[in-house]
This record gives C-alpha cells, structure tokens and sequence, in this order.
C-alpha cells in the first residue's frame, strides 16, 4: 500500500508540474509536449487504480491522436513562438487570486468532508473491472443513451468541419473564375 | 524471496534480454538490408570487413561513435537532444507485449515468454505507435532547417494518416479472437487451427501496407526522399544521434513483423511447439526473417509513390477498405458463425 501511496504522490508532483509548465511555457511547443506528458501520467494514474483500458485509451487518444495534431498545426502555422503584448490588466492577478481561492476551497471543503475509507472494503476487485469487455457491456447496455448522443454530436462536428472547409473551397473557386489575374 | 522480487527480477530479466536482442537485430538487418538489396541489384554488398563482410555493422558502430558531433546553431538545444531519445524508447518498449513462445513449466516455475501479458495487448501497441511520432515532429522543428522541417511535416501527416487504418485493420483478429490481449489472439488461432491471415486476407494485406507507411518504408518513404529533402527530419543530425534514429527505424521494422506474425500469421506456433515450449522462439523468429525479407524486396524492387498519391490511398483507399472490413467481419460473427 504504502509503493502505491509513494507512486501517486510522485506521479501527482510530475501531473502538477507538466500542467504548470503548460501554462507558464513561453513556446507553443513546449506547452504542447507538456500537454503530452501531463495526459501520460494520468494515464499511468489509471494503470495504478486498475483500468488499464482507460489508460491505453488516454494515451491513444489524447497523448498521441489529439496531440499530434495540435503540434503538427502549431509546426505547420509557425506559430510556435507566443506573443507577449499583456493586453490583459486586471485578469492576471484576478486569475492568481481567484486560482488560489479555488484551491483553498477544495483543499478546506477536503479536509472538513473528513473523508476515510468505507469501512469495509472489498478484498480484491473482480478480474472483470475495467476489462475491454466489461466497458463495451455497460456502454452498450446501461449508458447507451448517452453513448448515442455523444456519437451523434461527434458525427455532427465531423460533418461541420467536412461542410466549412467545402464552403470556402467553392467561393475561392469562384473567384479564381471572376478575376483569373488575381489569384 | 517474496512474491514482488520474484516479479520485478523477472521482467528485468526478460526486459534486457529483449534489448539485447532488439540492439543486435538492428546492427544486423542494416548488413541484411545492404546484403539483399546488392544481391537484387546484381552487386555484392559489403564483403571487407570479416567474413562475408559480417563485422561491417561493428565498423559502422564505431565509425558513427566516432564522428563529430554536430548541432545547427538556431536549433532548440533541449528537444534536439531529446528528439533521438523520444524516438527510440517506444521503438525499443513496443515489443513488450508480444509472446515468442507458450508457457514453459520448469520446476514448477511458469516461464512467460512475454515481457508483460497485458490484457489490453492490442492498445499498448496503438497507444506507443502513436507516441513514437513525437520523436519525429520534434526531430524535424528542432533542427531549424528547411529540409528537416518539411520532412518531419511529411512525416507526421503520413502517420497521423496511415495510423487510423493501421489501427482498424488490427480489429480483425481481436473480433475473431474476442480479446485484446495477444496471447488469446495467438490462441485463437491454435483454436481454429488456421492464422487470421487466410481468415483475413484483406486485413493482413491493409496491416501490412499501412505497416510500411508507418514504418516510413519503401514505397512509402517520402519523409526520406532523398532527391528532394536529402534525409528528410533526420538531416542535421550526425554521430550517435544520427544513429539512434537509424536504430529505431530499424527496430520498428522488427516490431511491425512481430506485430503482424502475432496477429496474423499465428504467432509462435508450429510443429511441437506444445510438448517443447522453446521451440516457439524459432517459429517466431522465423517468421518475422520471412516478413523483414519482404520488407527489404519491396524496398529493392518498387519506386516512391508520389507524396499526393500516398495521401488519396491512405484516406480514399485504405481507410474504407480497413472500416468495411471491420463491418463485415462483426457481421460474418454475429449472424453467420
């Protein structure tokens, strides 16, 4: 129990810090890959609380697919190096304060919950938990209506990206007909 | 000796065996590669150094230690340093989940031929697939250098392309097997006595194909066209560092055929494989000679595709084809079988 507790209160330092380092990163790239790195150790947070499906999932998904895509972008665009002009005032400071308002809170509202461990817990968790096929059975049974409707505004994103980069391609066309010189 | 050492020296134990092996394919399929390409080419590859010229990968070792090592002067110090090294860990960790023989009762001691069995096998090797492109992106926007920039952008437009595919087309066998783990897959096939190759000859065909473009291999090497960008996002770099990239993409080629020998072409088995588990180890081995051949022949015989030609097949061709194959697949279970 106790390697357990020392992996989490590791792995939390390195989730804390890859997500500051996201924040006060002064180059895209940096923040992106410390996007990377935050998402991998929450995915290795789930191998530690026994959903090895859902960790393999984090990294497939967030880590790789989504990441890639943000880094390939900000490569592509050139935009790695941020602008500095602080057109912002008052929303720092506010930002700090209302931040660490916001972790009091928690940290007050978690330490007065007098949170413990039930009484009595289960000897070992079914061989089934968190299992391929476990996930895909309540997905399927249980959640299906919300499993639904997320697929169905996914699709409907899909088919918005398909539909605006279609918009655009036409006029552009269009108005390489009208004024051949220009384009 | 508790339960947990036992564990722990184990998978140290079979974990540096696999490095070892890893390293040691590589140094030998760059001579295999020069050997089979002469050979299709009617010339006679390297031949000074030792017999038959099999000390050339040890010469090459030395000579890339030995040269200098050279950064460009408005590269970005950290991820250029770090671009060989996130490369090459997920090439060396992907085989982990992958079994090279049946379990081996010795003295009452089980030995897994496997690094970890995990029971999402089939993800971890999305999951790591997908990481390993980091190493690449990174390579090419670190160096500050138009040649690597765009050959690290093609890089990444090809995998993140080929990846989707790669992936559906490893559905196949995980339906047919009804588990992610790579053991019952393996299984499944001792099961139905047959490899998923022939139950799936248009999966195995789309994993192999977008295997190679994963893989950046011929045809599919645009990031590495050299008439066009000289190295592609590898340019700038020289000695060791060159060399970690040249190791990786070297030690994937060996983890995509284990990839595919393990869920197509039956795995470890073979003839006694049961009554003497070691024997899996020179099945495996077998096959994946038989597919890193393969590798090296198209390489040999077939020219680049063009780099729009590459995109329409990987989104127009191979990803249909790959979700098609999954539909009738589930179907063909569900109502047929």
């Amino acid at each position: 129990m106790t390697v357990q507790v020392a992996l989490f209160i590791a792995l939390a330092a390195v989730a804390i810090v890859a997500a500051i380092g996201l924040l006060r990163a002064k180059n895209a790239v940096y923040a992106a890959l410390c996007l990377v790195s935050n998402f991998g150790v929450v995915a290795v947070l789930y191998i530690l609380l026994g959903a090895p499906f859902l960790a393999m999932v984090q990294i497939t998904v967030y880590a790789g697919a989504i990441m890639v895509l943000f880094v390939f972008v900000i490569m592509l665009l050139g935009a790695e190096h941020l602008e500095h002009e602080d057109h912002l005032l008052l929303q720092g400071p506010l930002g700090w304060l209302l931040g660490l308002g916001l972790a009091g809170l928690v940290t007050f509202a978690a330490i007065s919950a007098n949170l413990s461990a039930p009484a009595e817990l289960p000897a070992e968790v079914s061989a089934n938990f968190g299992s391929p096929g476990s996930i895909g059975h309540l997905l399927l049974t249980e959640y299906v209506f919300p499993f639904e409707v997320i697929s169905f505004l996914l699709l409907a994103a899909m088919v918005g990206a398909v539909v605006l980069t279609l918009v655009q391609r036409e006029k552009k066309a269009r108005r390489s007909l009208r004024n051949p010189q220009q384009s | 000796m508790n339960e947990v050492t036992v564990i722990i020296i184990d998978a140290a134990i079979k974990a540096a065996v696999m490095a070892l092996v890893l390293l040691t394919g590589f140094a030998y399929m760059t001579y295999a590669e020069r050997k089979v390409i002469a050979g299709i080419q009617v010339r006679r590859g390297p031949n000074r150094i030792g017999p038959l010229g099999l000390l050339q990968p040890a010469a090459d070792g030395v000579k890339l230690f030995l040269k200098e090592d050279m950064m460009p002067t408005g590269a970005d110090k950290l991820m250029f340093n770090l671009a060989p090294i996130i490369t090459s860990i997920p090439a060396l960790v992907i085989m982990a989940v992958i079994p090279v023989a049946p379990d081996w009762i010795v003295n009452g001691y089980t030995v897994r031929f496997v690094v970890a069995d995990l029971n999402v096998g089939v993800l971890y090797l999305l999951a790591i697939g997908s990481i390993a492109v980091y190493g690449i992106v990174l390579a090419g926007w670190a160096s500050d250098s138009k040649y690597s920039m765009m050959g690290g952008l093609r890089s990444t437009a090809q995998v993140i392309s080929y990846e989707l595919a790669f992936g559906l087309s490893m559905v196949g066998p995980m339906l047919l097997a009804q588990s992610m783990s790579l053991r019952d897959i393996v299984h499944a096939q001792e099961a139905r006595g047959i490899w998923f190759m022939f139950l799936q000859p248009i999966g195995f065909l789309l994993f192999f194909i977008t295997g190679l473009a994963e893989l950046n291999r011929a045809p599919f090497d645009m990031p590495e066209a050299e008439q066009e960008l000289t190295a592609g996002y590898f340019t700038e770099y020289s000695s060791m560092r060159f060399g970690m990239f040249f190791m990786a993409e070297y030690i994937k080629m060996i983890a995509v055929s284990g990839m595919v020998v393990t869920l197509y072409m039956g795995g470890y088995l073979g003839p006694f494989v049961n009554q003497f588990p070691p024997l899996g180890i020179a099945y495996f081995s077998a096959k994946v000679f038989f597919l890193l051949f393969t590798m090296i022949w198209i390489r040999g015989t077939l020219p680049r595709l063009r780099y729009d030609q590459l995109m329409s097949f990987g989104w127009k061709f191979a990803l249909p084809v790959a979700m098609l194959n999954v539909l009738a697949t589930a179907i063909v279970l569900v109502y047929v079988m």
